[in-house]
């Protein structure tokens, strides 16, 4: 679920605005967007915070030290006391640590959904924008039967067709559905160049049809492909909360991740909201990050903005 | 335009064909699959085998394909092995559609009535505080994960505004007609039966609105802003019509078409986030089978509820397309 | 007393983090009843602003205001943006250049025409179709009761044109601006725009503004002329005047540009060199200078001031000396 990107007719309008000219243009206005500077301010601390997680968290976010604090009869978790400023989880581990190194887990549920998503998109688009015939129908029917699918309700049934889940099939469930959204995406934005002066001047020249494709195309694709990343980035990992809350997500929660951690506590919503609200704040406020990031370079790379 | 249907409507009957294949290819390959859900894990190999021939398990996977095609041409899905185990899956569906439509009707109505106006105010005063204020709460808006915000309502608003926390459920003593809590309270006259039914309705539709919200709005803002960037909204003002009029014949009728397109594909976000809203509220809708249907893998109602998912959101869509050409006469008359 | 008098129009743009602009500079001129008056220069010299600030259709936010247009006495710049949507469409009509984007395309015609007529002279409906369908059949369209209820992209470019002059002097305004009204048309087109424009304004009695870069649509046209550049009017003399002796450069190198089909074989045409990105601002001195054949050092030094030559206004330290041949005078 992209702001409104999901699907055919957004997705071409994105793939319109290709062009490397405009790179030089938009990042001057991006460097004055202060929404954009916050974005990327939220996304640089988020990620600094995920790779040193390891050495920021105070205890291994997997022990149990506190399981003797875990009263299920009443309902008692640890309190915050010292050492441990968020108190314990129902298993009594370390909350603030499982936060902190969460955010790793959540950083590669992100990227590596946008990553398959992304690869997968590249060689489905490429391939049918470039050769065009029946490859280019054949790819976009698959495309256009994926697409018939409410994007979130098509991951909810992809994780629920793996046997035994785990961290891999979630962020498979997440990528897969936007596959056919970078599809489409480069497809588009492939085929508007095919007849566009450069590419016909690359021909008269006698490059070769690939070379043309990797030199001279793709490379003019890449900035709605850049802004597509960005919002999947956000969406993947909303999403993959969404896949924990029914029970799709990776039950093995030795290493948490946030959207496992919130998913998880939906049965101690009332007694324990704070078990839920402290992923929830970190979800919104990343997600939040990648969304301000990807909509500020979807404007500044829009060619109506240029003045 | 009619020719345009049919094509439209074919490409749907291939998009079903395609996608149970899919689906039933992909289910009845799983390890464990219906045989264990029915008997469970511990299940003897001797009473394995058998339940595995009396379903037809053993048949390969297109066999099975046309003749489930075949039962499924007279209504026959299957039967549900989870959600209510031992009713038929159609009679599922058709049970929790109601409650279901009910739902994403409020929620898209919601979404539509704040999210139209305050994206034309917002286009209106561009680049003042109430443009960007809104701007940054509907990108908070689809950042929030639906289930979370639910249960947040949930909470916090049964508790202070004394609002239903759960959703209405189906075995209250009120006459059904249609199905529709709302619709029968009217239909019936017991009022009281559609106050209580709209009730119900507050909390899940608001938490069902959100993103459709967010979206609508940023799209109408956008639309919008095109709009008054065109000629004829100059000669309109130069004709120095009220400016009712203006906003009305000669801004809004033109930024329908994008806004239109947007209120279609977020039926697809209504029909996902209504798995996870049904959930919290425990409204007994189609998407609380679904939810319930992926937690204990009940492929017979996952298929049938997935594919009727499909259809209404691809028909929903066919509809808007097919609502342009009362909205754009450049269609129409082409 | 004329009919409008602008008096010292300036408008500046001003965006956040740029400079602010000038794009009307102290514009002044009048409009007598049933007169004819041409604005003439370059794209960029301010000459839709100037118009679109007489309508008060400048954008609220971002553009500066000031000086006096008084129409009938009133200054229009004084009204609220209530008073001012009573008199737009009214008192004062407009026709804008490209008849394809200036009218609604999910609209039909007729009730483009009557929404106007139904506002300012509070026709009811079917009155207002029967009006609209006279006004349709004055304005030379054919067929006018299958038009009322066509779209805009049914009609024909000269036709939609048409249909927006029938707009504008549908409440019989005193006074219509017309800018550019035949630039996006085709030449066969453009004559008969103007004919019609020529007709109706003659029998209503209105006053034109029209605004043009096209000295062909002033000849046929305007009986009073103001030569734009850079904001500022260069020139200002009657029709005749100002053709037969042109005396700022500007406006001698203008008509020296046009080709002219008296003109012997072999004659070169002779552009203005340059273009306005190369103007100095008014401050330091006269803004076409560096353009100018005639330019000497006073007018990068000292701003011209606008005097009086016999009837004529003029703005310029060293202005074409009268009967002086345009070939020569501005070699390219």
């Amino acid at each position: 679920m992209t702001l409104g990107v999901s699907k055919k007719e957004k997705i071409d309008d994105l793939a319109e605005s290709a062009g490397v000219s405009l790179a030089a243009s938009a990042w001057k206005r991006l460097r004055r967007s202060p929404v954009f500077l916050i974005g990327a301010v939220i996304i640089g601390i988020f990620i600094v915070v995920s790779l040193l997680s390891p050495w920021l968290a105070p205890h291994n976010p997997s022990d149990p030290m506190l399981i003797d604090q875990v009263v299920k009869a009443r309902n008692e978790i640890p309190p915050p006391q010292p050492g441990h400023p968020l108190g314990g989880d129902l298993q009594g581990r370390d909350f603030l640590s499982r936060l902190l190194v969460g955010s790793q887990q959540t950083l590669i549920v992100g990227v590596g959904a946008t990553l398959i998503g992304l690869t997968g998109g590249l060689i489905l688009g490429t391939l049918a924008g470039a050769l065009g015939g029946w490859v280019d129908s054949t790819v976009m029917r698959l495309v256009d039967v994926m697409l018939s699918l409410p994007s979130l309700l098509l991951a909810f049934s992809i994780a629920a067709m793996f046997a035994k889940p785990s961290q891999f099939t979630v962020i498979l469930a997440v990528a897969i559905v936007q596959i056919p959204v970078f599809a489409r995406l480069l497809r588009g934005s492939m085929l508007a160049q095919r007849h566009s002066d450069h590419v016909l001047a690359a021909t008269a020249l006698g490059v070769k049809k690939g070379a043309i494709v990797f030199r001279h195309m793709l490379p003019n694709s890449l900035s709605p492909v850049i802004v597509q990343s960005t919002l999947v980035l956000a969406t993947a990992i909303i999403e993959a909360a969404a896949l924990s809350f029914l029970g799709l997500g990776n039950p093995d929660d030795r290493i948490p991740e946030w959207g496992q951690m919130l998913g998880d506590v939906q049965n101690v919503f009332d007694t324990h909201p704070h078990l839920a609200a402290y992923p929830a704040i970190c979800i919104i406020i990343v997600a939040l990050g990648f969304t301000l990031m990807g909509e500020t370079l979807r404007e500044a790379l829009d060619p109506k903005n240029r003045r | 335009m009619l020719r345009y249907t049919i094509r439209r409507l074919i490409q749907l009957v291939g998009v079903v064909l395609v996608l149970s294949l899919l689906l039933f290819a992909w289910m009845r390959l799983l390890p464990g699959g219906p045989v264990s859900a029915l008997l469970g894990e511990r299940a003897t190999p001797e009473s394995r085998a058998a339940l595995t021939k009396q379903l037809g398990l053993d048949q390969p996977i297109i066999v099975q394909y046309f003749k489930f095609l075949g039962r499924a041409a007279t209504g026959d899905f299957g039967v549900s092995t989870g959600v209510q185990p031992g009713d038929s899956a159609l009679e599922i569906f058709l049970q929790r559609f109601p409650a279901t439509i009910e739902l994403s009707f409020f929620a898209i109505v919601i979404a539509i009535a704040i999210g139209v106006p305050l994206g034309y105010l917002a286009a209106k005063r561009r680049g003042g505080w109430f443009d960007n204020f809104s701007v940054i709460g509907s990108l908070i808006g689809v950042a929030v994960p639906v289930f979370f915000l639910a249960y947040v309502l949930k909470d916090a608003a049964s508790v202070g505004l004394g609002l239903p926390s759960q959703g209405r459920q189906g075995d209250i003593n009120a006459t059904r007609v249609t199905g529709f809590f709302t619709l029968d309270g009217i239909l019936t006259g017991e009022w009281d039966a559609t106050l209580d039914a709209l009730e119900h309705l507050i909390l899940p539709s608001i938490a069902l609105a959100t993103i459709p919200f967010a979206v609508i709005f940023r799209i109408t803002r956008a639309a919008v802003l095109d709009v008054l960037d065109e000629d004829f909204v100059r000669t309109a003002e130069a004709k120095g019509l009220t400016a009712q009029l203006i906003r009305r014949r000669h801004v809004l009728r033109n930024a329908m078409l994008p806004v239109v397109t947007t209120i279609g594909l977020q039926t697809g976000a209504l029909l996902s986030g209504a798995v996870l809203t049904e959930k919290v509220f425990s409204i007994p809708g189609v998407g609380q089978a679904l939810a319930i249907g992926f937690e204990r893998r009940d492929y017979p109602v996952l298929l049938l509820l997935i594919i009727m998912a499909t259809i209404v959101y691809v028909v929903v869509n066919l509809l808007v397309d097919l609502s342009y050409a009362l909205i754009d006469p450049r269609i129409r008359t082409r | 007393m004329a009919l409008l008098e602008v008096r010292d129009l300036t408008v500046v743009f001003q965006r956040k983090g740029e400079e602010p602009f000038r794009a009307v500079d102290g514009v002044s001129f009048d409009v007598e009843p049933g007169q004819t008056v041409g604005l003439v220069g370059e794209s960029g010299c301010g000459k839709s602003v100037t118009s679109l600030a007489i309508m008060g259709l400048l954008p609220k936010r971002g553009a500066k205001v000031t000086g006096t247009v008084s129409y009938d006495g009133t200054d229009l710049l004084k009204l609220s943006d209530r008073e001012m949507r009573d008199r737009r469409g009214r008192d004062l009509g407009m026709v804008f250049q490209d008849p394809l984007s200036s009218l609604n395309p999910v609209v039909p015609i007729g009730l483009q025409v009557t929404e106007v007529l139904e506002r300012h002279r509070g026709m009811p409906r079917k009155e207002a179709m029967i009006e609209a369908k006279n006004l349709l059949d004055k304005v030379g369209i054919p067929d006018p009761n299958r038009r009322l209820k066509e779209y805009p992209h049914q009609l024909s470019g000269g036709m939609r044109q048409r249909a927006l002059i029938a707009i504008a002097l549908a409440c019989r305004p005193k006074l219509l601006i017309a800018d550019e009204p035949t630039t996006a048309l085709d030449v066969t087109i453009q004559a008969q725009i103007l004919t019609v424009m020529k007709e109706l304004v003659q029998d209503l009695g209105t006053a034109l503004v029209m605004i043009t870069h096209d000295l062909g649509v002033v000849a046929g046209l305007c009986d009073e002329v103001n030569v734009l550049y850079a904001g500022k009017v260069v020139e200002k003399a009657m029709r005749h005047p100002l053709f037969s002796e042109p005396r700022h450069p500007y406006t001698h190198g203008l008509l020296a540009s046009i080709p002219r089909l008296d003109a012997a074989r072999g004659e070169k045409l002779t552009p203005i060199k340059g273009s306005v990105s190369d103007n100095i601002p008014w401050a330091q001195g006269c803004a076409f200078a560096p353009r100018c054949p005639n330019a000497l050092d006073v007018c990068v030094q000292v701003t011209p001031a606008e005097e009086d030559q016999l009837g004529r206004l003029l703005r310029c330290h060293n202005p074409v000396v009268p009967g002086t041949p345009a070939a020569e005078e501005v070699p390219v």
